[in-house]
Order: structure tokens, then sequence, then C-alpha cells
């Protein structure tokens, strides 16, 4: 993990820390008429205390929190063009997710997911960053805050700080680490993990016993212990509150699970930390006792949560897959591992959960329905769990080594402190109460403040996210007319054409990482000698600011017209390296990098000789190419202001509303006659009781009155060409053909219930029904009072053909049995269920509450444990196998509701090939990244929303509609896109017209003209060199990577 | 064939997977045989069979390509084409008399810098009991 912080490191020292540009001059007071004349270090520590500072900070948004929300909230506003303050209490950002090991259902890392997000809101010109801050007071009013933000002092001065950790080797006081959850110890000058931004140290002042032994060993004499604390005002149009969550500390359950008593007892987030190769055992968990590596461990579900006695009544959401996820990693890795999870219901809900959960099974990891009453030590520290299983009724008892308890997501303590400070309202539990939990999550008590992420209830990092986005989507509505920030120009480009190459080679020693290795100074002197090499350098690290300048000053005396840099990855840092070309007027594709760290130094560290050698033939094909190597133009392209939505159900009009208030046109193409979607059939929403057309018919009539929107029912997307920024489309209205020109698209085609036919006795009699059918019924207000209802869930789901979980049909059909109660009191209604899938806050207290009065629950294992029977005089019987009390039901029904699996909606097939996108399971949408890129696609332009992505409920749908118009609305409000500089070309004279370019281009950029000649759409290529390969006359090729320069690669390689 | 016989394997690594899954075998400290020189392409579907070819016939003992995992391609089904195209790579060699053993096509995610490490070791390996390609002494006279 050390290359993480490197490159955090590096790219902080790129850019200390936000330039100042935002503070107005700072109001300096100095106390004495001159600073004293003292000695530099002094000198610095003299001035800083007689500063004053009083700051004001001018943005437009101020955002709170800064963790993975608060940090996409920023950059979807930064890329708007607007100024965001963002104020992270801790003294670094990216809040809990950074401290997970990997993220379900993916099991992508989470730092290196979360961090390159970091370093992209360190480095945004539009961003600044205030750590180590909190917000004490919010006067003013929408349009126009003042934010009082208090500064403590790190002690530590930002801006000569460079991370190296001279200073925690010297501090003799050990404090408990809350970063790596009590389970290390860190010193009283600290950075909270390896890769933190800024990688600044910070002295914990409560504990600092003022030795000054880091002030002396600190070369950049960064420590300033005058350095005073201070209050700066924000100033902000808007603000977005994203302060995160807390944990439960199960210390109150002591006497039950025993964390606090006995060693051996941790929570889940500790066993992540334990699992995360930068906590306290890199990565491989050991028992808190002894060290010793446990053999067996278990996993208690819902500590603190689903409980009214002992913690929360609300369902944590997200506790059944971060258990399963942690279980299944230990257990990939060691198979002999004895793995138990106690759980009540596994709440697999989400897009690909349960092929999650499955898999976590079928590795061996074993699931025990249980609620374990207590918890025991034994002499050799071993923990004993005694439960009984709900389903062999079978009261046991399990010894494991270790013992993990799930605990309960729940609000920051502070967060009613917050409350008050932001004029906010919050709920008994402490969550931040929106203005509507179902149809307004976002909006908060306030005006002009907004919501984001788990500060109104638990959730998962893609909802979180696209709960940021959304935020951004409102926040910006206030400030729009605001004027925009844009990038400054770069200077004008040397022109080199026909000129020798003149190669400028930086090799970097990366501190210790590179150097410790492979011979720096030898490979220097190696590249020295390579023809065309004009200029050499070894640098300690040569992404470092100072660096940054010295190969900008080359560039010009040298007359540099390439450039390589011997590093790490450009994958990483080729885009830092290529700006500073950029700033010092070359064209950025004349760069080219060895990677002497990731592909060297660090994979063969040890063979030093062998490795110096490799270095060596790394760098001399670099240079080899780099000699090759021709600038390269990025064309603009000017960007229709308009967007296009396709779906005008909740999604596609809340996506529309929001974009129309951020001042950005849309057209809403919907299939139907009429707008509303699945909406328009549904009845009443789960879990508010609220009837569905009060939320969807306000929303129509502001959609029909919008003149922003233009509105086409009975309409069809039926071709589009074209690419982000001007994609051109034809729709078959009922009017006839019409072309619209867009520059985004936002798909939210919703879903739709699976046919049935066949199926649970479906078509055989009018009392089997599905649910959306009820919903009609009920909406139609014909419903009878039935006497006996029996509901299926799970009907034609987690099966072989369609493994997934619907995600919304535990909760329509608890509703549903609620409203057949009210119409009947005195109903038998029989729900036969799997899990019982209702997460989130409300949701499960709705489904306690509906237990209570009367509704009584089976479950089943599978399908073929229930039989759906029509008898000849019309009458319905239900026979199921109680999977907890092993017996068989019969139940007479004169209604039988089944819980449909969902799929994608019809038009699903039709738009994956027009627009170029993924399905998946089930026909939904397939997302760029399950976790921070939810509302993405892979392709550029094109976003989704709602159920077109997964069944979702209300507020989730909301928040991801107003997320997505967010996304949508970036390349309009930054009114240019950037074309590839990286593609294909054609040369004419060679071509023979055998269209085979044609035929592999995946994005149809290459067409035969008239002449039966290839030509490349600039815009349209994405430079994936398909063309180049397939091509038999070699007249197709790939700029930066053609033949020539990789033949001269690979020759220079073989010597 | 000498014991210390070390060979060398040019191997194109597409941009999106295989060299972030090689980046990320440096940073997990996968120790694997300093045997190959990777050179970067933005797919491996860009990977011309002459490229392969060159690359045997001017002496490299061994030539690894590494793509996206079927259905992650970045560009939709570059690492298909690929594969496609390695049917054609190994029969060219057949015809030219060299080992098919000694071109490889492999999928490598982001995220398998174990993998990676893996996969390199076993060709080193089996590069080393093959011996030295038979152009390669032509590459050490020249």
């Amino acid at each position: 993990m050390q290359d993480q912080s490197d490159i955090i490191r590096q790219y902080y020292e790129e850019v200390p820390i936000q330039d100042d540009y935002l503070i107005k001059v700072p109001e300096l007071v100095m106390m004495d008429d001159e600073a004293p004349d003292l000695g530099s270090a002094a000198k610095i520590v003299a001035e800083m205390a007689v500063r004053k500072w009083k700051a004001t900070v001018e943005g437009d948004v101020l955002i709170v929190g800064a963790g993975i929300t608060g940090m996409q909230a920023a950059l979807d506003i930064a890329e708007k063009g607007y100024r965001v303050v963002l104020v992270e209490k801790s003294s670094t950002i990216g809040g809990n997710m950074v401290k997970l090991d990997k993220t379900f259902p993916t099991n992508d890392c989470s730092i290196c997911t979360a961090a390159p997000k970091m370093v992209e809101v360190s480095r945004h010109p539009n961003i600044k960053l205030l750590t180590y801050s909190e917000v004490t007071r919010l006067d003013g009013e929408k349009g126009d805050f003042t934010a009082h933000v208090y500064r403590k002092s790190k002690y530590v001065d930002p801006t000569k700080c460079t991370g190296c950790d001279d200073c925690t080797a010297v501090c003799p006081v050990e404090v408990v680490n809350p970063f790596d959850e009590k389970l290390s110890r860190r010193k009283a000058i600290y950075i909270e993990f390896p890769q933190a931004v800024p990688i600044i140290y910070t002295i914990d002042y409560e504990h600092c016993v003022g030795c000054g032994a880091c002030e002396r060993a600190c070369e950049p004499q960064a420590i300033s212990f005058l350095e005073k604390s201070e209050d700066i005002e924000v100033k902000a149009g808007s603000v977005i509150v994203a302060s995160g969550f807390e944990l439960f500390e199960p210390l109150e359950m002591r006497k039950e699970y025993g964390y606090g008593k006995y060693p051996n007892v941790i929570t889940a987030m500790q066993f992540e930390r334990l699992l995360s190769s930068f906590g306290p055992t890199e990565g491989k968990p050991r028992r808190p006792s002894d060290g010793k590596k446990p053999k067996s461990i278990a996993w208690i579900q819902c500590v603190g949560s689903r409980s009214k006695q002992l913690g929360f009544p609300y369902c944590s959401r997200v506790c059944c897959m971060y258990a399963t996820k942690e279980a299944s990693i230990i257990k990939e890795a060691e198979p002999d591992l004895d793995i138990t999870i106690f759980y009540m219901d596994i709440r697999a809900y989400g897009k690909d959960f349960q092929q999650y959960y499955e898999k976590a099974m079928g590795l061996g990891v074993n699931y025990v329905r249980a609620r374990p009453s207590s918890v025991y030590q034994n002499e050799d520290k071993s923990i004993t769990v005694k439960y009984m299983d709900t389903h062999s009724r079978k009261v046991g008892e399990k010894t494991v080594d270790l013992l993990v308890l799930s605990t309960a997501i729940i609000p920051s303590k502070e967060n009613k402190r917050l409350a008050q400070k932001l004029g906010l309202e919050a709920d008994d539990c402490g969550f931040f109460r929106s203005e509507s939990v179902l149809s307004n999550p976002i909006q908060s008590s306030r005006s002009g403040v907004y919501l984001a992420g788990c500060n109104q209830g638990p959730k998962d990092i893609p909802d979180c996210v696209s709960m940021g986005c959304g935020a951004a989507a409102k926040a910006v509505v206030p400030i729009k007319d605001r004027k925009k920030v844009r990038p400054a120009e770069p200077p004008a480009e040397k022109d080199v054409a026909g000129k020798e190459p003149r190669i400028g080679v930086f090799v970097c020693h990366c501190g210790k990482n590179i150097a410790s290795y492979v011979d720096v100074d030898a490979v220097t002197k190696y590249a020295q000698a390579l023809p065309n090499v004009v200029y050499t350098a070894h640098e300690m690290f040569v992404c470092s600011e100072d660096i940054q300048k010295r190969i900008k000053e080359k560039i010009r005396d040298e007359d540099l017209n390439r450039v390589v840099v011997a590093a790490c990855s450009p994958r990483t840092h080729g885009p830092l390296f290529q700006d500073t070309l950029v700033q010092g007027g070359l064209n950025k594709y004349l760069f080219e990098m060895a990677n002497i760290r990731n592909h060297c130094s660090w994979v063969h560290s040890h063979e030093p000789a062998k490795a110096t050698e490799k270095a060596k033939d790394l760098v001399r094909m670099a240079v080899v190419k780099a000699g090759m190597l021709e600038p390269l133009a990025e064309r603009t392209v000017g960007v229709i202001p308009r967007a296009l939505i396709i779906g005008g159900g909740i999604s596609g009009m809340e996506a529309a509303i929001a974009l129309s208030e951020m001042g950005i046109d849309s057209h809403l193409v919907e299939r139907e006659k009429e707008l509303g979607g699945n909406l328009r059939r549904l009845h009443s929403l789960f879990p508010a009781d609220v009837s569905a057309t009060d939320v969807i018919a306000p929303l129509i009539e502001r959609v029909r009155g919008d003149p922003r929107i233009a509105v086409l029912t009975g309409s069809e997307l039926v071709h589009v060409e074209g690419f982000i920024g001007n994609f051109k489309g034809k729709l078959k209205t009922p009017d006839g053909e019409k072309e619209v020109e867009f520059a985004t698209a936002i798909i939210a085609t919703g879903f739709r219930e699976i046919d049935l036919a066949g199926r649970y006795g479906y078509g055989q009699s009018p009392k089997i029904v599905t649910q959306m059918e009820l919903e009609k019924m009920l909406m139609d207000g014909t419903t009878p009072r039935f006497k006996s209802v029996v509901m299926i869930n799970c009907a034609g789901a987690m099966d072989e053909q369609r493994p997934y979980c619907c995600r919304i049909g535990c909760g329509v059909a608890i509703k549903n049995a609620k409203i057949l109660l009210q119409i009947n009191p005195k109903a038998e209604i029989s729900l036969l269920y799997r899990d019982i899938r209702v997460f989130g806050k409300e949701e499960e207290e709705y489904y306690a509450d509906v237990i209570e009065k009367g509704v009584k629950i089976i479950r089943y294992l599978k399908e073929a444990e229930t039989e759906v029977v029509v008898g000849g005089d019309g009458t319905v019987r239900v026979k199921v196998k109680d999977s907890i009390y092993s017996d068989t039901h019969e139940l007479p029904a004169d209604l039988v509701v089944l819980t449909a699996e969902t799929e994608g909606n019809v038009a699903t097939d039709k738009i994956k090939q027009m627009f170029k996108v993924p399905a998946g399971l089930g026909n939904f949408f397939s997302e760029a990244h399950a976790k921070i890129r939810p509302l993405d696609f892979s392709a550029d332009g094109v976003y989704i929303c709602g159920s077109a992505h997964y069944p979702k409920n209300l507020a989730d749908t909301i928040a991801q509609a107003q997320g997505a118009a967010s996304r949508a609305a970036i390349p309009i409000m930054q009114g240019i896109v950037k074309s590839e500089g990286i593609i294909s070309v054609i040369d004419p004279e060679r071509c023979s017209g055998c269209g085979l370019c044609v035929e592999v281009c995946p994005y149809t950029a290459i067409e035969l003209d008239e002449r039966k000649v290839a030509v490349v759409n600039e815009t349209l290529c994405k430079g994936c060199g398909a063309c180049a390969a397939a091509c038999p006359s070699g007249s197709a090729r790939q700029k930066g990577y053609r033949d020539n320069q990789i033949l001269a690669m690979i020759r220079s390689a073989i010597v | 064939m000498s014991d210390d016989f070390e060979p060398l394997i040019v191997t194109f690594c597409c941009n999106w997977c295989s060299y972030a899954g090689a980046d990320l075998a440096g940073t997990s400290r996968v120790q694997y045989p300093p045997n190959i020189r990777i050179i970067r392409v933005m797919c491996s579907g860009m990977v011309h069979p002459n490229l392969v070819i060159d690359a045997l016939m001017k002496g490299a003992d061994g030539v690894l390509i590494c793509g996206c995992h079927p259905g992650d391609c970045h560009y939709l089904e570059g690492n298909l084409t690929a594969e496609k195209r390695a049917e054609a790579i190994r029969l060219m060699l057949e015809d030219l008399g060299i080992e098919t053993e000694r071109f490889r096509l492999e999928w490598v995610s982001a995220s398998e810098g174990q993998r990676f490490g893996k996969v390199v070791k076993d060709m080193v390996e089996q590069i080393k009991t093959l011996g030295p390609s038979p152009y390669r002494t032509q590459r050490m006279t020249q």
C-alpha cells in the first residue's frame, strides 16, 4: 500500500494545499511595528505568533464533511465551474470508506477507489479544502450564507511539511489510534493513514508533551508550536451537509456479547482494519488477546440494529453484506478457517448482492439463522456463543477464536449539536430530518441547506455517491447565475515539427522506493549516453512541486522537445507530468514514462543488480519511443445545451426538474401516452402510506408547465448518432418523426414485473394476481373484503434463471398486507417469504408494526416448496413447507398475491444498442463502477438513474435522478467537450477500401466514403487501435501507438 | 542450454486492466522474475500479429499479451479480437518453426496483481524449459 501514500504525497507536493486564491487578502495585524529579525526558523514561528489571521473564504457552495459523499458533491459542483469550500473535521479527507479493506459486491480495494477521488479533490482548482476544521455557526439565508469555521492548528506548517515521517520516529508519546479503531497506537504527531490527503502531519495537542523532539527532527522546519488556530468566515450561496455516520459501540452490550470485556470480541470495523493491508496486522487478521492466527471466526449480525431495547430500531442496511464480504475474503484466503455468521435475515437486497451471498455460502461460510443470547469467554480466551437456531429450533453453542460484532450505523454523536449550529432539525435517533423522507430526501429543514450521505439514515456507498451528486444538483440552483471559474489558458505550444528530438530524462528515486533497489545514478548515466538525450537528472521526487518547476525550466533552457520520466506508473502520474509539459509549452503527447518502480524496483527488490539492468532497458525503450513521438491535437467541440431523458416516470421527471432548476433544457421522452411510469399504477408507497397519486400528480403538473422541459409522450427514441456534447436522435412521435439534438442523455426507463405465466397457478384463476395487479385493484377502490389472503414473495426470483433479489418486493408486500388488513381487520393474511429484506430507516419499524397487527409470516426456501392449487370449484389453496417449523401448511385463499421478480423495461435492448451501453442480469443497465460511479456509464455522456439501474424505493430513486441530472449537467455547464488525442488515422493513399476496419470498430467511428476510402470520425474514435491491428494494408494507424513506434520499442527491448 | 539462461519476454499490457494489474503487483510487492519488458498498449486488441512475429524473429524468447478478462474490455470487445488473433498467431509460429508456447495471451484484471506475478513466473519457467529462441543466436551475433 506504500505506493498509494506516495502517490498522494507526491501529488500533494505538486499542489501543497489549495492556492489561496479563494482567500481574500487576510487582515494582517502586526502587533509590533516589525517582525523581530531572527534566524529563519525562529522568524517564521515568531511571524506566525504575531499574525492574527482573520480570513474570509469566498465560495459558492459550502460542503460540511469530506467523506465519499462530500467529495463527490464537491467534484460535481467544482466541475460545473463553481467554487467549493470543503470543511472536514478530521485532519484528512476520505471519511469512513478509506478505513474499509474492500467493498462488496465486487471486492474492489476500497482505498484504491477512494484515493483517486481524494487526490482529484485536493488538486481541483475550484475546491478549497479546510481540514481539521469545524463549522460553528451558519448565518444568512439561501443565496447568501456566512459560515463560521474554526480551523484548529495542526502545529505543522502545511507549506513546509513534506510528509517524510521523521517526526513520528522521535515522538515519545504513544496514544491509542482511532483510525485503526483502537487496535494500534500512534504518536502524538501523526497522519491518520499513509494515503491521507493532505499529507500534513498533525500534532495531537491534547497528548503532546511539548518536548520539542519533532521540531528538532524536522528538517524542513515545519513544526510551529506557536501557530494559532483560527476563525474563518466562509461565504457561500448554498450548503451541503454530508457529515456522515458513526458506528455503534457495543459497550452497552458488554453483558450479552462481551465487547470491552473479552479481548477477542471486536467490531466489524475493527475486523476491516485487521484485513486492511495498511492496518495494524497488515492484512493478516490476528486475535487481540495473543496475536495468534484465529482458526475460527464468527460474526453476530444486527448488533445495535433492529432492536428498540439495545441500540436502534432500524436496519443498518449494509451489515449483512459487509459481514459476508469480510467472511468471504478471509475464507478465500484461508479455506481451512471455520467461519460462521449468525443472522436474523440476510438482507442481500442490492444489485448482485444475492449472488455475492450465495458465493460466500459456496466458499463454505456457514450462515446460522439465530440471534445469539449471550457469549462467554473460555480459559484459552476463545469465545463461546450461545444461540438458538431458528431453523432447527435447537439450542446450540459455538466456540470461536475471534468474535466479530456487526455493529449498527448510527448518527454521529455530534449530529444533534451540529444540527443546532446549522439550524437544522434532527430526529429522535439524531439523524437529520429531510423535508420528506419519501419525496424530498435531499432538502433539509432549512432552505438552501441540503443533506447527503448517511447523516439522515444508513446507506451503502453508491447510494451515498448518488445522493452526493443529487445534493450537488440542488446546491447549484441558488448560485447558478454566478460567474463560473474557468481553467486558465495554457501557454502556446512549441513547434517541434521537423526538429531533431532533444530528449530530457528525469529519473526518480521515489524516496527509497526506487533508489533502495535500483542504482538510480547508474541508470541516469546510462540514459545520458542514449541517442537524442540532451539532458538527464535524478531527483528525490520527480513529482514534487520544485521538480515540476525545474522540468519547465529545462524545456526552455535546454530546448527540450521530448520528456521522459523514469519513475512510477503513467496511469497514476502521467497526467501530472503531462500538465507540466503543457505549462512548459510542450504538447502533452511528447511525453513518455518508464515505469521503474511498480514494474521494476518493487517487484525485483530481492535482485537489485538485475533490477538496475532492467531499469536501464525500460529507460532505453522509453527514450526510443519518445524520439518518435509527435504532437497530437485534442479537439475541443462545443456542446448542445440540452439533455435528453428517456422515460417519463418518477426518475425521468425528477431528473428533468433538477436540470430545469439548474437552467438546463431537456427533452423528456415517454413511451406511454401519459407521464408517471409505474407510479401511475401504484396505490400507495412504502414505507410512508403515501398515495402514489399524491406524489406523482404535482410532479406531472410541474413538468408539464415547465418551459424548459419539452415533454414528448407516446414517443420513442429510434435512432442515435453522435457523441457526448453532440448527440442527434430520431424520435417516433404521434405527430411523425422528429429529430432532436442533445449533449447528454439520461436513461430512466424503469422496470417491469416478469411474466409468471404457468408458475404459481398464475393465469389459472382470477384469484391469483401480482402485486402490481393488486395495486390497481386498490387504486380503483374495487378491492373486496378478502377473508384469507396469501402473499408469496420472491415469485420467480432467486432461482437459477434469475438469481437476484428484486430489492423492493418485501416492502411492497408488507405495505399491501397492511392495507388489506385495514380493509378487513379480520382477514387472515399469510406472507410467505424467504428473507424479509426491509432495509434502512423507517422500513424496519414499518415492518415490525405490520407484524404486530397480525400478519402471519411463513418462511420457505424455494419455489418447489410452494404450490398454488386451483380446485375444480374455483377454490384456491396454497401449500407451503415451513422452513422454520418444518411442517407443511395448507392455506385456503380467496386471494393469492405474487410478489413477482422484476426486470429491466422493454426498451432496454434497443437502448443498449443505440447508446452502446451494457446491461447485466435481469436486463438492468450496468453502471461504470458499482461503488463510486453508480450513475455513469463507461460511455461518455450517458447516465442512468432509477429502476433502470435496479429497482429501488422512492427516496433512493429521487436521489439518483437528481444525481444523474447533476452528472448530465456537467458537460453542458462546461460548454465544451474535448476529444481524445490518441485516435486512429487512416492513410487514404494506402487504404484499399476493404472495410475490415469498419467492421471491427466498436464505436462505429469509421465509415467508407464515396471513394471507398475509410474515414475516421475523430470525435467518435476512442483510440482502441482495433482498426490498426485489423488493417491488411497498414493504412490504419493509431496515433501515439504507431506500428513503427512499437516496433522500435520491441527492437530496443531485445539487445 | 546452460542453466543460467535468462529468457527475454516482450510483454504487451493493455492500459486499462493488465497494465494496472502489473502496477498493483508492484504496489503489493509481488516478486516475479525480471525477464519481462512491458510495452503499454491501449488495448490487447491493437497488438498486430506482425508485432508478435517481429519480436520473436528478432530474438525475443517469448511474447506475452495481457488483456482484460472477457466482458471487461474498456473498448467493449478488443480482448475477444485478440483471442481470435492469437489462434492465427499460433499458426504463423508453427509455419516459422517457433514453438507456439513462446506466445501467450492471458487475462489479467486491474485487481489481479498476484495473478500478474504468477503469469509471468509461469511463463518464464516454461520458456526456461524450452530454452532460448531459435532466433536468439541471430540476436547474439548481431
